[in-house]
């Protein structure tokens, strides 16, 4: 194969700007996914375990919903079908009057479908304290949610935390399913490059040393 | 548009059907490739020669932290170019998830593999078996076994995950429910169909991974 | 399965294939005398150029001409080919030629000096440029009163440099939502995420005419842009290339070509303009 490498497109404006730019808007989808999925994904996850049964019962549709439907599909059903589904007013909100329309639904998608997959692991954690330890709490006289802040949850979430960096890790590369809406995030700016200069290897392999540095970074401060 | 018309679901069956068995094949042949490349990954980076075992974990993280929709466009418009023969859009994605799954599939292993117990390894070298042979009597098929229920649910996310050819427009499921949404103008019912039949099928398999945990269990 | 016999057909072919007389054959013919088949890029949405009909398989203007070239390679090769369809977006297409995924594209792609670096055109089968689609009673009737609005451009086609390129000039703000191909941007302007969608004028009249709609929208402005049309092959390959010309020019000097445009555009109510009708004839080369 000859290949005539450029690595100097990659410096030219605008595909800098681009670059930037689409590094920006995955480094935002992803972090404001996360704290959104994380919030949730630690609120179900804990219901799933409380003793009462219907909120139990609730959290765990919940995630074998989120859980079993592809990301795309559901980026698809927030973008496309969620706004013709509403009464016209509000869809034509959703659509024209909502800021950023392809960033708001891209967090929406991204951080529901990540949730469920937290709510997986703090369960698992909550799960893996001995029985006995609650039962001696429950014999101190101690409420389900006292239980819960002074045993349960200490010591399972020092459990959850290597199983969360990967979580954290999926939802910088699950930003990227945001370019099928029309966002133009990294992988989509990367592309949008390769197109116009014909350069795809140069193009392509910028993004992918951005992600391994993302990825780098994020190990890192976890 | 807000009157629906899930009539359009059954006109279109054929078609979507042909879409869902790409899918389910690609998925397959996937599961297969990624497992196979997956275990010599785990083999090497386990086999105590360090060059070896260095450039499989370098691949297996590297192959992690990026996202696949970046390792699709990469082998859907680069290998070609690479082999210098075009390799046709079904190989060229099949090639992007068994090399893009065999780093996690390695993961899931490498696990396993650590997980049966190191006085097992220690008797088959007292008995004089070289490393190979351990490995292929002893310790793989207790890995696996153990591994069953988590390799499963890898394939089930695999199965979700080839919704992702869409971005070259490969016709499996998602795409050809995409192609006839927006032909007949009917998102709402064609998307809210696709993700029922999704979700019918990857919460079928993971029931089936529960139960054969449960029966492992016992 | 299909993609069995696929793989076994893949199988035979490769096994047979140093016992075909192939020595003075090169490039794309060679593959294609090889493998047997022929891959033909096509477009899902560009009515009437290449969209997909009720089965969803690939028809119109463009493939009807490709058919006619697939029919000439394979009365040069002497045998018959199976022809395979890949779909290509205005984003894949031109990587797809250049790699050699597909090997006629057979679609609505503009033929410019920019992409002649990466691949090859037969010669012109239409001429158009880009214009507005807009809702009517919209008020919009050019790209001057885009100013604050949302516009759907389709990436990587020549229409959305063209509208860039006009509304910079102009100093003129929108918002530009990128589609992945036509019917994503007429879908967008169809449920009012956008006050328009900006391509070529002719495309903009087919996905009028499939619209549920047609009498909702209006095609508006002037041409912003010059796009003549080329079926497109692969760069550097004059062999392959002088199958697609020869039967182009014939069924340029034949008038067969009036047959097969007023099949797909008289339903549109789209005569051939002069310059069209120039086109062809200046394609209809002699012997």
């Amino acid at each position: 194969m000859n290949y005539n490498w450029n690595w100097s497109v990659l410096v030219t404006e605008p595909y800098l700007d681009w670059l930037i730019s689409g590094f920006y808007w995955t480094i935002s989808v992803a972090l404001v996914a996360w704290i959104f999925a994380f919030s949730i994904g630690c609120l179900v996850g804990i219901g799933r375990t409380l003793p009462n049964k219907f909120i139990a019962g609730a959290c765990t549709c919940y995630v074998e919903l989120f859980r079993n439907v592809p990301l795309l599909v559901q980026m698809f059903l927030w973008y496309f079908a969620m706004p013709e589904a509403l009464p016209e007013e509000w869809g034509r909100w959703v659509k024209r009057d909502m800021p950023n329309p392809e960033f708001v639904t891209a967090v929406i998608a991204l951080s529901l479908y990540t949730a469920s997959r937290v709510a997986e692991q703090v369960r698992a954690g909550i799960e893996a304290v001995p029985k006995g330890l609650a039962a001696a709490a429950k014999a101190h006289g101690h409420g389900v949610a006292q239980t819960y802040r002074y045993i349960l949850l200490p010591i399972s979430l020092r459990m959850v935390v290597p199983p969360m960096t990967s979580e954290f890790l999926t939802v910088f590369k699950n930003s990227s399913l945001a370019l099928t809406i029309g966002l133009l995030e990294l992988t989509a700016q990367s592309q949008q490059i390769a197109e116009y200069t014909f350069r795809g290897f140069e193009a392509f392999t910028a993004a992918t040393v951005i992600y391994v540095l993302i990825a780098l970074v994020a190990t890192v401060a976890m | 548009m807000t009157d629906f018309d899930f009539g359009v679901i059954w006109t279109s069956l054929p078609f979507l059907w042909e879409g869902l068995q790409l899918s389910l094949w690609l998925t397959f042949l996937a599961v297969i490739g990624g497992i196979v490349l997956g275990t010599l990954l785990t083999l090497a980076r386990l086999s105590g020669i360090l060059p070896l075992a260095l450039i499989a974990a370098g691949y297996v993280n590297l192959i992690r932290s990026v996202p696949l929709i970046l390792v699709i466009f990469w082998f859907y418009f680069l290998v070609p170019l690479v082999l210098g023969r075009p390799v046709g859009s079904f190989y060229s994605a099949l090639i992007a998830f068994v090399l893009f799954e065999a780093a996690y599939y390695s993961e899931i292993m490498r696990a396993g593999i650590q997980s049966v117990a190191k006085g097992q390894k220690f008797a088959g070298q007292s008995t004089g078996l070289g490393y190979w042979q351990i490995q292929r009597h002893i310790i793989l098929p207790q890995a696996f076994r153990n591994m069953i229920p988590i390799l499963v649910t890898q394939g089930i996310i695999l199965f979700q995950d080839t919704s992702l050819v869409f971005v070259v427009s490969l016709r499996d499921f998602m795409t050809t429910s995409s192609i006839v949404a927006r032909t007949e103008g009917r998102l709402v019912e064609m998307y809210v169909f696709a993700a029922l039949v999704y979700f019918v099928i990857c919460f079928t398999g993971s029931v089936l991974v529960k139960r054969m945990r449960d029966r492992m269990a016992t | 399965m299909k993609l069995l016999s696929m793989i076994a057909a893949a199988a035979v072919a490769v096994s047979l294939a140093p016992t075909v007389q192939a020595a003075d054959l090169t490039g794309t013919l060679a593959k294609i005398d090889k493998s047997g088949e022929i891959v033909i890029g096509h477009r899902e949405s560009s009515v009437p150029f290449a969209y997909l009909d009720e089965n969803q398989k690939p028809i119109d203007y463009s493939m009807d001409l490709c058919a006619k070239i697939v029919d000439a390679v394979s009365a040069e090769l002497g045998k018959p080919l199976n022809v395979k369809y890949v779909p290509v977006n205005p984003k894949t297409r031109i990587a797809l030629m250049a790699n050699g995924t597909i090997d006629l594209e057979c679609g609505s792609t503009t033929n410019n000096l920019t992409r002649q670096q990466q691949v090859e055109y037969l010669p012109v089968t239409f001429v158009t440029g880009t214009k507005l689609m807009v809702r009517k009673g919209s008020g919009i009737t050019s790209v001057k009163d885009l100013a604050g609005k949302a516009v759907a451009l389709a990436q990587g086609t020549t229409n959305e440099r063209a509208v860039k390129a006009a509304a910079e000039s102009m100093n003129i703000d929108f918002k530009v939502l990128p589609v992945r191909d036509h019917a994503e941007g007429m879908l967008s302007l169809e449920t009012d995420r956008v006050d328009a969608y900006a391509t070529d004028h002719i495309l903009l009249y087919g996905l009028m005419s499939k619209s549920k709609n047609p009498d909702q929208f209006e095609v508006v402005g002037d041409f912003l842009s010059f796009d003549p049309y080329a079926l497109m092959v692969r760069r550097d390959d004059s062999a392959f290339e002088l199958i697609g010309k020869k039967t182009l020019a014939a069924v340029f000097r034949s008038g067969e070509i009036d047959a097969i445009y007023d099949k797909w555009f008289k339903p549109l109510g789209v005569p051939q303009t002069d310059l069209l009708k120039a086109a062809f004839k200046l394609g209809a080369l002699p012997e």
